[in-house]
């Protein structure tokens, strides 16, 4: 048998693939020009807690552009979220329920969503219901948003956020530690290898194609090797010696002459992203929901005839984003430990290149959540790779920029191609 | 047969697009297991009006009657609670979603988790297009893909699943070859004697002379009259529709000719 015919039986996604192997060609790259800096557990777990806000966000920004509709907002509705939940941590709930209280986390986190949920619906009642525009909604929303987060505290910056809150920004006390990790990790593989059975039977019963086992043995042992090399990453990279000693006195244990490899483990932010990146596949694979978008996004007035609720869709698909810009704001607010002013900003434009460098069509009707989320990757990437580099902040958006264009160009070849 | 309750009655149906009168004081009638051929020149009003049943758009007078009760349509999602299912003459599938999700759309099949159920929607979606067009192999594809009698059968699946009333299919066998266009006429035939109304709208009279047992004919919006196709000879046909004249076998509606 052929390579590219093996290749067809695998049924993965050829423009999947094709992501995997940019993101593999500018690591390796980058590790090349920085002399082994770039491919290090330390540089590695940062990137992907850089990562996770952005990548949040996209996986929203996907059923967004699917649906025909754009989302400019989401920098500023992050802002203005980020520093209601930053007031609200910071200053009312000391008052409520006294300073470092348990419950102070999830308030803040249930509130952020539910605020950039809220300011989604109304963004989303305008573009489907009043059928304004979604680039004008959203680039009125993109400077309303911004100024109302001034208009919190005056411009000031609220700091410190809540110790438990700060979990959701990575840093040294958001990251679980090397055995909860590896158990995670032990339960994704079992995950991935049970679901793609239990697909494989359903089909069988009803005598549809199935992969060969061999093709099903490769893609699960690929994935699961996937998870775990992660997860080994993640466990290579060591607490810095000071916090390892406190953290080994705090349980009593003895501090050997050599010091103690306490590992960091996989971080809190992206467990989330992780998180919230299986949960919207879901919702955009398996749910009518889903399944409306998607047919909005190929032909509106198809969907409308054939009894889809359009508007009512439409509307929810800008809550989702809304919500995940809640989520979005609560990562990087902690992330910072403070709430500012300046917080999101530009990140509309590099959410908005993640989804389309991964692989979802301004045109409508198509997008994968898996693929925005690797474009979220490759961008930070990018910017992380050049700054090792110590390349000008200005030619970092130059490159970032060309890359953008360059991407949809090739998509757009690879799509003409198939057609 | 007149004399029973009609399956669906639109009585007095106006409709205005900026003063234009694209459809004026019409009424049509359809009555269980008959095959009415809606017939007139591509503008004369007849996709419009049969919009108006399955949904897309609000007549601004006029009353519909299903089984002799007032219906109130205001959606697709309404006319389709009745039983009326329609397929459009621009086929209306989203194209990026393959057949079975086109054929279920709006109306999908879910498991007890409440996701979808895409395997028992393709096997759904492959016993009904087995009816249609044996030789159809390509559910994974987005229909996008397809060809225009693939898309047409899709289009077909979709009305015919869901044990329809009445189907309204507007130029059918517009896009199909000979043999496929055989099939549709096979099929229309069987639905027939299941006792299912169905409009066939065209503005060629060949398709719909040998399938309908009446034609009602539409000319600039208004109703020329309706006939018996036994009562009548095609080149009277042709007179309503080129030249709105309506036969003495037919009954005349306001559009005739004096």
């Amino acid at each position: 048998m052929k390579f590219s015919a093996r290749l067809r039986e695998l049924e993965i996604d050829p423009r999947l693939l094709g992501m995997l192997g940019a993101l593999a060609v500018i690591w390796i790259g980058f590790d090349l020009l920085s002399a082994g800096a770039f491919l290090t557990p330390r540089n590695l777990w940062n990137l992907s807690v850089q990562t996770a806000s952005i990548a949040v966000m996209a996986c929203g920004m996907v059923l967004v552009i699917v649906s025909r509709n754009i989302d400019l907002s989401v920098g500023s509705l992050l802002g203005f979220t980020g520093m209601l939940i930053g007031v609200l941590q910071a200053r009312l709930l000391p008052e409520l329920l006294g300073l470092e209280h348990p419950a102070t986390w999830l308030v803040a986190m249930l509130a952020a969503v539910a605020i950039g949920g809220t300011l989604g619906v109304l963004q989303g009642v305008l573009v489907a219901y009043l059928a304004i525009p979604s680039f004008i909604v959203t680039l009125g929303g993109l400077l309303i948003w911004r100024g109302a987060a001034w208009w919190v505290t005056q411009g000031q910056t609220v700091a410190p956020m809540d110790g438990r809150f700060r979990k959701l920004g990575g840093g040294i006390d958001g990251a679980i530690g090397a055995t909860a990790s590896w158990i995670i990790g032990a339960v994704a593989c079992a995950a991935i290898a049970s679901g793609l059975w239990l697909i494989r039977r359903r089909r069988e019963k009803f005598g549809f194609h199935v992969r060969p086992v061999w093709a099903e043995a490769l893609v699960i042992s690929i994935a699961c090797g996937v998870v775990l090399g992660a997860v080994a990453v993640a466990n290579a990279y060591p607490l810095p010696m000071g916090i390892a000693r406190r953290m080994a006195e705090a349980q009593g244990l003895a501090w050997p002459p050599g010091g103690l490899f306490i590992a960091h483990g996989l971080a809190v932010p992206v467990l989330v992203a992780i998180g919230i990146g299986i949960v919207m596949t879901i919702i955009a694979t398996r749910t009518r929901f889903g399944r409306y978008v998607f047919s909005i996004g190929g032909n509106p007035e198809a969907a409308e005839l054939s009894g889809v609720n359009t508007r009512r869709t439409l509307m929810l698909v800008f809550a989702v984003m809304g919500g995940l810009a809640g989520i979005a704001a609560c990562i990087s607010t902690a992330r910072l430990n403070a709430a500012t002013n300046a917080a999101g900003q530009l990140d509309e434009l590099y959410v908005i290149a993640a989804t389309v460098i991964g692989g979802t069509s301004l045109a409508g009707g198509s997008g994968t959540i898996a693929g925005a989320m690797l474009g979220a990757l490759v961008m930070q990437s990018l910017q992380s790779g050049m700054v090792l580099l110590g390349v000008d902040a200005p030619l970092q958006n130059i490159v970032v920029g060309c890359v953008l264009v360059a991407a949809v160009w090739v998509d757009t070849i690879y799509r003409r191609g198939i057609r | 047969m007149q004399a029973r309750t009609p399956l669906v009655a639109m009585e007095n149906i106006s409709i205005a697009f900026g003063g234009i009168k694209a459809v004026d004081d019409v009424s049509v009638d359809l009555h269980p297991g008959e095959v009415v051929g809606l017939l007139g020149h591509n503008g004369a009003g007849k996709s419009t009006l049969i919009k108006i049943l399955s949904g897309a758009y609000r007549a601004d007078a006029g009353e519909i009657r299903v089984n002799g009760e007032v219906a109130h349509i205001a959606s697709p999602r309404d006319a389709r609670r009745y039983g009326i299912e329609t397929i459009f003459q621009t086929l209306a599938l989203a194209d990026n979603i393959d057949a079975a999700g086109n054929i279920f759309l709006g109306r999908e099949l879910v498991t007890r988790w409440g996701t979808l159920d895409d395997v028992a929607m393709e096997a759904a979606a492959r016993q009904v297009m087995a009816r249609l067009n044996p030789h159809f192999r390509r559910f994974k594809e987005p229909v996008r893909a397809l060809s225009g009698g693939q898309r047409q059968s899709v289009a077909i699946a979709r009305a015919i699943h869901f044990n329809a009333k009445i189907l309204i299919m507007d130029e059918p066998t517009a896009a199909l070859g000979p043999a496929e266009t055989q099939q549709v006429a096979e099929l229309i035939l069987q639905l027939k004697k299941e006792g299912v109304g169905i409009f066939l709208i065209s503005h060629d009279i060949h398709d719909v002379f040998d399938l309908a047992d009446r034609i009602s004919v539409m000319k600039n919006g208004a109703m020329v009259g309706s006939a018996r196709v036994a009562d009548i000879s095609k080149d009277e046909a042709l007179g309503m529709i080129i030249l709105g004249k309506c036969p003495a076998a037919g009954t005349p509606g306001p559009g005739a000719m004096a």
